[in-house]
């Protein structure tokens, strides 16, 4: 197993509230990995340390280790640009913006990148392709993204995602705003990125965890409560805890 | 949703609670209709088989409505298949149970003549017992109950090889009533199968407790405790 992302001893606190306890979770390269648990169970909070966009809320702080290929990107000194162009991040909501279709995704490559006009096509042309938006937007590159269903912004979204050429896709409940076909959509496209990316994915859908993810990861006030193969958790888990969430019994 | 779910779930064990008990109740009646020579009782249970297969279908519909519905996982999602699969071998019970009463018919004509009858007494409560014991391990989730099933499938093993012997035998003395002994075998061949088909379900009673699929391990390795 090679590990993209290992926590050690990660905590988080909000002010003087902690919202994570010792996290250890070792996340392996090319998987795509869920994190799944009740609301306020801390999985979103764990999943922004690891591009640092936590860094936006204020009063927060952060301890442990988040290691990225061995690296802790908490250390300061850590560039969090190229740090966020390696770990690209998918939110709840389609976030595309205001702008063409084409210069939503050309957006990464010219802040990361030094590309000539063709070069730059090309790469957009590509990264729509590997989100399975070119054959719906090819026509209409120029037009604006906002313009665009729910589900296209959301690939839009992921397309912008992967021409800043990641290593590690971070998605935070990507489908919960969008209906079951374009969600099954996105599925699809998350499968097709497995191996050529490390993803994270924290959903509330516990059959799209089930569907799509490698291995789940089930937190519980703050704390991991059991990591295991996605099919293990799901047919046989280890922890009473993990089993009374996972078939509606939790209290 | 995990209400309807366990309502779902109590109705199904109700449902092969029910087919269970018809089913073995058909066995009894299959060998007590061979050892009193009594036709008619064996039609009966002949008749009787097509409520079976009927309940076996009602199940197998009242499993995938869940499975659609509710999307079982861990415990829940063992606990439907394993009442999907046991519900398969209720149904194959109730069958054995006409292939013995089928038997009875010819049975009866030679019953008079045969100088050493077989008897079926102890080998049709042993099957019967590992068939209760294997269903109670269902309905209350109990993995030594079904472990214990498990172990006692070789008594009936060899209560069967018994009886080849004595068939074997009692050919030889007595070669006219060879269709007679004959018959009898097939009824030790089914009661073995029988306990065979207890064994089954005690075996997907610890998948449905542990997680472990057992089936094909050797005798020792099948214990979960």
């Amino acid at each position: 197993m090679s590990v993209k992302i290992e926590t050690r001893k990660l905590n988080f606190f909000y002010g003087a509230h902690q919202a994570l306890f010792d996290n250890d979770l070792a996340i392996e390269s090319g998987k795509i990995t869920a994190i799944i648990g009740p609301s306020g169970c801390g999985k979103s909070t764990h999943l922004r340390i690891y591009n640092r966009i936590f860094e936006m809320y204020r009063g927060q702080r952060t301890t442990g280790e988040v290691l990225l290929d061995g690296q802790n990107i908490l250390d300061p000194h850590v560039d969090v640009l190229e740090l966020r162009r390696r770990v690209g991040m998918i939110f709840q909501k389609p976030t595309p913006f205001p702008m063409s279709v084409f210069d939503n995704v050309a957006y990464p490559l010219r802040l990361h990148f030094k590309v000539g006009r063709r070069e730059l096509a090309e790469r957009v042309e590509q990264a729509l392709r590997g989100a399975s938006l070119w054959d719906d937007v090819k026509d209409k590159l120029h037009t604006s993204g906002l313009a665009l269903s729910g589900g296209q912004q959301q690939r839009l979204c992921i397309a912008r995602a992967i021409a800043a050429e990641p290593e590690v896709l971070l998605m935070d409940e990507p489908t919960s705003a969008i209906d079951p076909v374009a969600t099954l959509r996105i599925e699809e496209l998350m499968a097709s990125l497995r191996g050529r990316y490390t993803i994270v994915i924290v959903t509330h859908n516990m059959q799209q965890a089930a569907r799509i993810s490698d291995v789940t990861a089930f937190f519980y006030k703050g704390h991991i409560v059991e990591v295991d193969e996605t099919k293990k958790i799901f047919t046989n888990p280890s922890c009473k805890q993990t089993e009374d969430y996972i078939t509606g019994r939790f209290s | 949703m995990e209400v309807h779910l366990n309502k779902a779930i109590e109705q199904l064990g109700n449902m092969l609670a029910q087919v269970a008990s018809k089913a073995e109740g058909a066995v009894l009646g299959a060998v007590s209709a061979a050892a009193h020579a009594s036709v008619k009782s064996a039609r009966d249970i002949i008749a009787g088989d097509r409520a079976i297969d009927e309940a076996e279908v009602a199940i197998e519909e009242e499993c995938l409505k869940i499975l659609a519905l509710h999307q079982p996982v861990a415990s829940d999602l063992r606990r439907v298949i394993t009442v999907l699969k046991v519900n398969g071998e209720i149904e194959r019970v109730g069958d054995l149970a006409v292939n013995i009463a089928e038997r009875v018919e010819d049975i009866a004509a030679h019953q008079a003549q045969a100088t050493r009858p077989l008897d079926f007494a102890v080998m049709v409560d042993k099957a019967c017992l590992m068939l209760r014991h294997a269903l109670d391990a269902l309905a209350y989730g109990d993995a030594n109950l079904a472990e214990s099933v498990i172990d006692s499938d070789e008594e009936v093993d060899q209560l069967h090889r018994d009886m080849y012997s004595q068939v074997r035998q009692a050919m030889l003395d007595c070669p006219e009533l060879a269709s007679y002994y004959l018959n009898g075998l097939t009824i030790s061949r089914c009661l073995e199968r029988i306990a065979d088909i207890a064994t089954n379900i005690a075996e997907d009673v610890v998948y449905m407790e542990s997680g472990r699929i057992v089936r094909h391990l050797h005798e020792g390795e099948k214990h979960v405790h």
